[in-house]
């Protein structure tokens, strides 16, 4: 120290504590963010005329053809053959029923609105974290409400008149089939995932085996061979509802794809988890409920979510096997003689594409929520 | 040689610091290979009941890996280890039995970070040891007390300082209520300011008659509290004394030179 320079006459040494001052003031409003990010120069001026215009030349006639100009009500299809440059919702309008329900028939058609009701109560109060009960929620999701819905929408139980799967259909059948295929997959994933980290010899080659095989396959091929081979294979008699066959395909699909989801989340929760976990004493089954898997689940949301996406887009392909759901409803109304004129399969498409999208967007905002507020243990 | 400067300046109590001759941990002939690697070699060791004892060497020389072997973290593969009275074999109910009884401490903490600090500390007591919650709750607020923390029992550990989530991983091992505690270098991944809150609770943990195993490198909290050091290197126990003569008449070079290295 004694031969280093005196700090008293040194520039950079500071002689007195600077005290706090405020950020610099921060410019808000909408002129001054449009001349930041739109106008900021001659060619940011020149780049953002050209979208507006190319946006302009697309949303202007899109609007025209789906809002403004658009035919919202008529009784026949003579309006709409009439006009077939805008789309026809009348045509939309006077298929709802089918769209949502299939072939259900008319008079049973309040089983249908209760098992969408009972999908609420379920689904909803599970979703919202603050809501109590989360344990019975659960086992209310995954097990009551599906055994309950079966009851009520086959019938022949409780004087219910039984109701072909066969006749089962549209934006109903396609959430049966994804509600089953996401509740299925998500814990027989996480089994499946941690069959495969297994030290156990014939546990994990099992996994391994059902996971690799079922994912190199596509699901069509799945749902071909579940709906078509499987029957080839038993025994004439025992005979699967085509729809349950259907069901078990999409379940097993999804769980492979879950457990692989699963898979990536496990293995990123530090190793240092685990052994803090064993070294008080807990034993596999806790550690991985109670330390591993909340942290695993939390990493690869996500994941699981675009997981879920998928497979609710994927569930039209139930159609392979002659079961109805939503695209598969709407295409088939396009051959109605009564509806059928050139702007119908535009339109059919486009409200399927839009319930699709607003089922599949609502899940990804809420996973986007759930991230955020699973997060908190990692804030500082 | 010289000794180390202690590393607090509290006064010991020594009092309850006493060893017993029961024999706490045993370790006979153990060795262990990760593949080819000969990390322990041959390690005979008995630790009685009340002893506190502190394990230096260079890194790499299978100090942790002694440790993590006495709780089954990591398996050895020839000798025998008995803790407690248990041997650790194959047997998964002998491993999580020697488990609850020993706690351990490690560089990193490994607080769950999902669960509060609270929770962190009585999952074990009501998972392990079945008791009921709001006793859990009494025993781990007893010991958060104990280490100085007892403000922070709602908050998530990634708000707390790095010493402070080591007083509280040091909370959660004792909530066990252990006979053994372990410590896998507890203080090297903290800030130097906060290295002494964390060895006055090891020191306060000593004074109450813990039977402790310490691989560190706080050579100054060697010479307080612990009755036996041993000097590890290249997978054998190469020198092991009691402190002062350990500091200051090392017999082995590779002890020296260590010493040498550490102490200034």
């Amino acid at each position: 120290m004694s031969d280093m320079q005196s700090q008293d006459n040194l520039f950079f040494v500071r002689q007195e504590m600077v005290a706090e001052s405020p950020p610099p003031v921060r410019v808000r409003g909408v002129w001054p963010w449009m001349r930041a990010n739109l106008f900021g120069s001659v060619f940011d001026t020149i780049l953002t005329i050209v979208g507006v215009v190319l946006g302009l030349l697309i949303i202007v006639p899109l609007a025209q053809w789906g809002i403004f100009g658009a035919i919202w009500d008529a009784p026949t299809r003579d309006t709409c053959a009439a006009n077939p440059d805008v789309a026809c919702w009348a045509f939309v309008k006077a298929n709802m029923g089918q769209f949502i329900y299939g072939r259900y028939p008319d008079p049973e058609r309040w089983r249908v609105n209760v098992f969408f009701l009972l999908m609420a109560l379920t689904v909803i109060p599970l979703a919202i974290p603050s809501a109590p009960f989360k344990r019975f929620n659960l086992i209310a999701a995954i097990i009551i409400f599906p055994l309950v819905s079966s009851f009520l929408l086959v019938g022949g139980v409780l004087g219910l008149p039984e109701v072909d799967t066969q006749v089962w259909g549209g934006l109903f059948l396609t959430l049966v089939v994804s509600y089953v295929g996401m509740a299925a997959s998500l814990p027989f994933g996480i089994l499946l995932a941690l069959g495969r980290r297994s030290k156990m010899p014939i546990v994990h080659y099992l996994c391994v085996a059902i996971i690799e095989i079922c994912r190199g396959i596509p699901l069509i091929t799945v749902l071909f061979m579940a709906g078509i081979l499987l029957p080839l294979f038993l025994p004439t008699g025992v005979n699967f509802d085509k729809l349950l066959r259907a069901l078990f395909g999409v379940s097993l699909f999804a769980s492979c794809y879950m457990a692989e989801v699963v898979r990536g989340g496990l293995q990123a929760v530090p190793k240092g988890q685990y052994e803090g976990a064993k070294s008080l004493g807990l034993n596999y089954w806790t550690m991985t409920r109670l330390i591993i898997l909340p942290q695993a689940i939390t990493i690869v949301i996500p994941g699981i979510v675009n997981t879920f996406i998928g497979l609710f887009k994927d569930t039209s392909l139930v159609y392979i096997i002659a079961i109805f759901e939503l695209l598969s409803t709407v295409r088939n109304s396009f051959t109605d003689p009564n509806w059928s004129t050139p702007s119908t399969p535009a339109s059919g498409l486009t409200f399927a594409a839009l319930v699709f999208w607003v089922f599949c967007f609502t899940m990804s905002r809420y996973s986007k929520f759930t991230e955020d507020r699973l997060r908190v243990g990692y804030k500082r | 040689m010289t000794l180390p400067d202690a590393a607090t300046d509290q006064k010991i109590d020594t009092s309850k610091m006493r060893v017993s001759d029961e024999v706490a941990v045993d370790l006979i002939g153990v060795n262990k290979w990760y593949a080819e690697f000969h990390v322990l070699k041959d390690i005979n060791l008995r630790v009685l009941k009340g002893e506190r004892i502190v394990i230096a060497g260079p890194s790499g020389s299978g100090k942790s890996t002694m440790i993590r072997c006495i709780n089954a973290l990591e398996e050895h593969q020839k000798g025998k280890i008995i803790v407690d009275g248990i041997e650790l074999t194959n047997d998964l109910k002998k491993v999580d039995e020697v488990r609850r009884e020993v706690g351990m401490v490690f560089q990193h903490f490994n607080l769950f970070p999902h669960l509060t600090i609270l929770q962190n500390c009585t999952l074990g007591p009501i998972w392990v040891r079945k008791m009921p919650k709001a006793k859990a709750e009494e025993v781990a607020m007893h010991y958060l007390e104990r280490v100085k923390i007892p403000e922070q029992a709602n908050k998530y550990p990634g708000q707390l300082s790095g010493g402070q989530q080591q007083r509280v991983a040091i909370a959660r091992s004792l909530c066990m209520n252990p006979h053994i505690m372990l410590f896998d270098e507890p203080t090297s991944a903290l800030d130097p300011e906060m290295v002494k809150e964390v060895l006055e609770v090891m020191i306060g943990l000593a004074e109450s008659g813990m039977t402790m195993l310490c691989v560190t490198h706080e050579m100054g909290f060697a010479r307080q509290v612990a009755n036996r050091v041993i000097f590890m290197d290249q997978g054998q126990i190469i020198e092991q004394n009691e402190p002062e003569e350990f500091f200051l008449h090392p017999r082995h070079e590779r002890t020296k030179l260590f010493l040498s290295q550490i102490l200034h």
